[in-house]
């Protein structure tokens, strides 16, 4: 069930989000988990929207020692991000947004990875495990 | 799409019944600020029972259209969060601080008509 979403326009974020709800509701997660999912994404491509102008989004299933969890991928060839602990701090904007967007990721998924290179682009994942 | 505004007395109800796209929220605030200058209305309630989720971006548009509807004297009610919606909005660091909320529109047309009285 592997499946991505190619960020270019706005209306991408909103199919890349359906996408990631639509596969959290068959893997079995309840709607406050969805709600959590679904905003993660929400996040994470449009930060590729706004910062990388485009990039993809992908939604996997995961297994590991008899859990099940999604991945979420961000991935993009954007101007990267220089100084990773600022952007994860709360409220740290570059465009006037809230700020929330990074570090809110970061508590509504129970794994979160990021790398970043300048002049690169940047790559997330995250995971949520079925409970 | 255009979310519909309705007029009830000095009152303007707002049911947000499918999920925000960007252009459609923005359009939403533009189109709120004209009507409550239009009708000089004095509350707005936003009911949001059949919204999901919200991510930062629609918190922020809801934050801003309240204070801005405030500036123009309106006061603003906001009905129906869902649980989960609730709870992501928390974590992801959300504070939609000072606004007024009820559980349901029915309770938030009534608190909202006595805010406007005192
Ligand atoms: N994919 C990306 N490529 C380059 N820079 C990024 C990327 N994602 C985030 N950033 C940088 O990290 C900062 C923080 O991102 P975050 O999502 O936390 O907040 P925001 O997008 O500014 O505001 P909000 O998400 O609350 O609307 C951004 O302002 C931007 O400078
Ligand atoms: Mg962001």
């Amino acid at each position: 069930m592997d499946s991505c979403v190619k960020i270019i326009n706005e209306w991408d974020i909103v199919a890349a989000r359906q996408l990631g709800r639509n596969v959290a509701r068959d893997l079995g997660f309840g709607t406050v988990d969805q709600a959590r999912i679904t905003t993660a994404i929400s996040e994470l491509a449009r930060n590729i929207y706004l910062y990388a102008e485009q990039g993809e989004v992908c939604i996997e299933k995961t297994e590991s020692g008899g859990k099940i969890g999604l991945v979420i991928i961000s991935e993009d060839q954007g101007p990267g991000i220089s100084d990773l602990r600022k952007v994860m701090e709360d409220g740290f904007s570059t465009s006037g947004g809230l700020g929330a967007g990074l570090p809110g990721v970061k508590r509504l998924v129970d794994e979160f990875h990021i790398e970043s290179n300048p002049g690169e682009g940047t790559l997330i994942k995250a995971i949520k495990w079925l409970r | 799409m255009r979310i519909p505004i309705l007029k009830l007395h000095d009152t303007l109800l707002i049911s947000i019944q499918w999920e925000l796209d960007d252009q459609t929220a923005l359009q939403f605030q533009e189109d709120l600020l004209h009507k409550i200058h239009e009708t000089s209305a004095r509350g707005v309630v936003i009911d949001l029972t059949s919204i999901d989720f919200i991510d930062s971006f629609i918190a922020k548009v809801l934050g801003d259209v309240i204070s801005m509807s405030e500036l123009m004297g309106a006061k603003v009610m906001i009905t129906g969060i869902q649980p989960a919606v609730a709870i992501t909005l928390i974590e992801l660091g959300i504070r939609l601080e000072d606004v007024l909320t009820a559980l349901d529109l029915e309770k938030g047309l009534e608190k909202l008509q006595r805010e406007l009285e005192d």
